[in-house]
């Protein structure tokens, strides 16, 4: 049964709206080597939007603005991509993918990835913690107590809460096995 | 002087000057990946009364850099015998969103915008 924690939205092409698709299969290429690609992909991302926010020479703060949009774009971006890298389940047969919507008001990022069993109860526990706490102590507790480990996700998704003022909402589909197809929605309000 | 680089980046300390420079783009796969920085950021601070961190050139860092600068903070602020000022820009988004966080670990920190 599908499961969600937060609101999700369904992302469909229209003609007032901008998406983008990309698709990954990471068994293909070792991780470390697959990691530079998500720095790529990533700026890729930012660099795309910059487009629908031109500059203007008469208006000054056109420059700022989208300086600001496309490193929120690629710092979200880059965000999601390292953390479906590391928690991807690779032994099951799906891809990565993420999708950038863009309309009038948002910028909407569904990014999913293949997890196990064990993982999955794990990753609702933690949005439960994430839902239900202030993300403003959480970000300091968790940097006060060392609480990130190399597989926390934690501190990506409270940066992009704290820092960039981002919803995050997440899907849990189930599949063959046990194991679940995780989209991680993050909305950012223009 | 001691430095560092990798793909994308620099981190480089000029002890006579007492400051630590990184520069570029900063996506390492995890803490384990920012040990080296981290040794560097440490050695720094060792003996030093006063020590700068120039980040006025480090055009991006993903989160497990931003821990990696946050125990460091945490670090110099426990040690309560360095004075520590992190120069950012004012130009690059991240910095103007994610920097302030640090003074919130260590009040005491001078936080300098170009």
């Amino acid at each position: 049964m599908t499961e969600d924690f937060g609101q999700m939205r369904e992302l469909h092409p229209d003609r007032d709206s901008e998406t983008l698709n990309l698709s990954f299969w990471p068994g293909r290429v070792p991780l470390r080597q697959r990691w530079r690609n998500n720095g790529l992909s990533a700026d890729f991302l930012g660099d795309y939007v910059t487009t629908f926010f031109p500059l203007d020479d008469s208006t000054p703060a056109s420059a700022p603005r989208q300086a600001q949009i496309r490193g929120a774009v690629s710092f979200v971006a880059n965000e999601l991509l390292e953390n479906a890298m590391k928690f991807h389940d690779a032994e099951t047969p799906e891809p990565i993918t993420i999708q950038l919507s863009l309309d009038a008001e948002l910028i909407t990022f569904h990014e999913s990835n293949a997890i196990g069993r064990a993982a999955t109860e794990e990753f609702k526990v933690f949005i439960e913690h994430l839902r239900a706490a202030d993300p403003g102590e959480l970000y300091l507790q968790q940097l006060e107590h060392n609480a990130v480990s190399e597989r926390s996700a934690g501190l990506g998704y409270l940066t992009m809460i704290n820092d960039y003022g981002a919803e995050l909402a997440w899907r849990f589909e189930p599949l063959d096995g046990g194991a679940c197809r995780v989209t991680t929605q993050v909305t950012l309000k223009l | 002087m001691n430095a560092l680089a990798g793909d994308g980046y620099q981190a480089e300390f000029d002890s006579a000057a007492g400051c630590v420079r990184l520069c570029g783009s900063l996506r390492l796969g995890g803490l384990t990946e920012y040990a080296p920085i981290s040794q560097l950021l440490e050695d720094a601070l060792d003996g030093r009364s006063a020590l700068t961190v120039d980040l006025s050139t480090l055009e991006f860092l993903n989160s497990s850099g931003i821990a990696t600068l946050s125990k460091f903070v945490i670090s110099a602020r426990n040690r309560k015998d360095c004075a520590l000022t992190i120069r950012g820009s004012s130009t690059i988004p991240w910095q103007g969103k994610s920097l302030n966080n640090l003074k919130r670990l260590m009040p005491s920190l001078e936080l300098v915008f170009d």
